[in-house]
């Protein structure tokens, strides 16, 4: 079964050198900080099973949807609009409280998680569903990365530039 | 999709305990805020548990901050689990990322592997900034940079981040690195 925060699973084959091309790293530890262990060796082990059991199964509440038909980021802003919940979900408490955070402020998908204690994956199934239900906006959530976007609509470089320079711009009056 | 607002992300990566939600703290305007995703463990990929599907679950915490850089420009700074066995879900997280800070401690520089390896490889722009413990020896950018393999080209900067300012210059430095590494707009054919 798919993690509900990732669409890529074929990364999580994991393995302890996935970048590729960095050899020239390994073995570089012997510099002048003392130590020096040897980079791309994981200390970290994963021992599945050993008691964590599941704490909330939130494919439960997405109907067990882990595919939505927009792509939301976890900065993607969304804001609520006035428009009556589908009879259908008033078995869905979580949607109206989507909702209700994200009335009169825009929010993102990682603040609804955070205020509302939903994990990632569940909140976007849940937008995207309010968003197709006509009940929540989604706002151009500019990414850099554009080619991701609605379907793979390259973003022109141009945009990307001009993204970046806004931002650099926003930083430099902090 | 249609306008409004538009927002973007950083990327804070590093070791346990290096300063990542320091940092997100130093410059956000609201107190960080957690959210978790929930993953199988069949998700981790380090066992084939194809045979018992989610037998388990794991949370995974990311601290996170927002800064206003216009009324109508959201910039989401984002403090990523450390461990290398979370690759897959930075994958889903630096996705539009305008790039990533590579946060390092110098008494634990073999935390920053993971992180830098995966950006090495990812394509992303980012920076090294390495953290100025007070008890910690002080080294020279350029000796961070020999120990940790980093390529000329990546910034490695010395800050602390629990200094506001200094939050900013290394995210001031991620964004103008980012520019620079992004192709300049084609030329108008005439």
């Amino acid at each position: 079964m798919p993690g509900t925060t990732s669409g890529s699973s074929s990364h999580s084959s994991n393995s302890s050198n996935s970048s590729g091309g960095s050899g020239s790293r390994t073995g570089a530890g012997a510099g002048p900080l003392q130590g020096g262990p040897v980079r791309g060796r994981r200390s970290d082990t994963v021992r599945p099973g050993q008691g964590r059991s599941s704490r909330v199964r939130p494919y439960a509440i997405t109907r067990g949807r882990t595919r939505f038909g927009r792509v939301l980021l976890v900065e993607t802003l969304v804001s609520a609009l006035n428009r009556p919940a589908d009879p259908a979900d008033r078995s869905l408490p979580e949607l109206t409280a989507i909702c209700d955070v994200c009335r009169g402020q825009m929010r993102s998908i990682a603040e609804i998680s955070a205020l509302l204690r939903i994990p990632l994956g569940v909140v976007k199934v849940l937008v995207s569903d309010l968003a197709d239900q006509g009940r929540i906006r989604v706002h151009g959530a500019d990414s850099v990365d554009g080619a991701e976007l609605d379907g793979g609509d390259e973003v022109p470089g141009a945009s990307k530039r001009d993204l970046l320079e806004r931002v650099l711009g926003g930083l430099r009056k902090l | 999709m249609s306008g409004g607002a538009t927002s973007t992300k950083i990327v804070v990566a590093g070791g346990f305990g290096v300063g990542k939600t320091t940092l997100v703290r130093s410059v956000s305007e609201i107190p960080p805020l957690t959210t978790e995703a929930v993953m199988t463990e069949a998700s981790l990929g380090v066992d084939d548990t194809s045979a018992v599907p989610a037998k388990t679950s794991t949370t995974v915490a990311m601290d996170f901050g927002r800064i206003s850089l216009a009324p109508d420009l959201v910039l989401y700074l984002f403090g990523t689990p450390g461990q290398g066995r979370f690759w897959f879900m930075w994958d889903d997280l630096v996705r539009g990322a305008v790039g990533a800070v590579v946060l390092v401690d110098t008494r634990r520089l073999a935390d920053s592997f993971p992180a830098l390896d995966y950006f090495e490889g990812s394509g992303l722009p980012f920076v090294v900034a390495v953290n100025q413990f007070d008890d910690a020896p002080v080294y020279s950018a350029e000796a961070v940079r020999d120990s940790l393999a980093v390529p000329d080209h990546i910034p490695v900067l010395l800050c602390d981040v629990r200094q506001r300012s200094s939050t900013v210059e290394v995210l001031t430095a991620l964004v103008v690195h980012a520019l620079a590494e992004e192709p300049a707009a084609a030329p108008e054919m005439v």
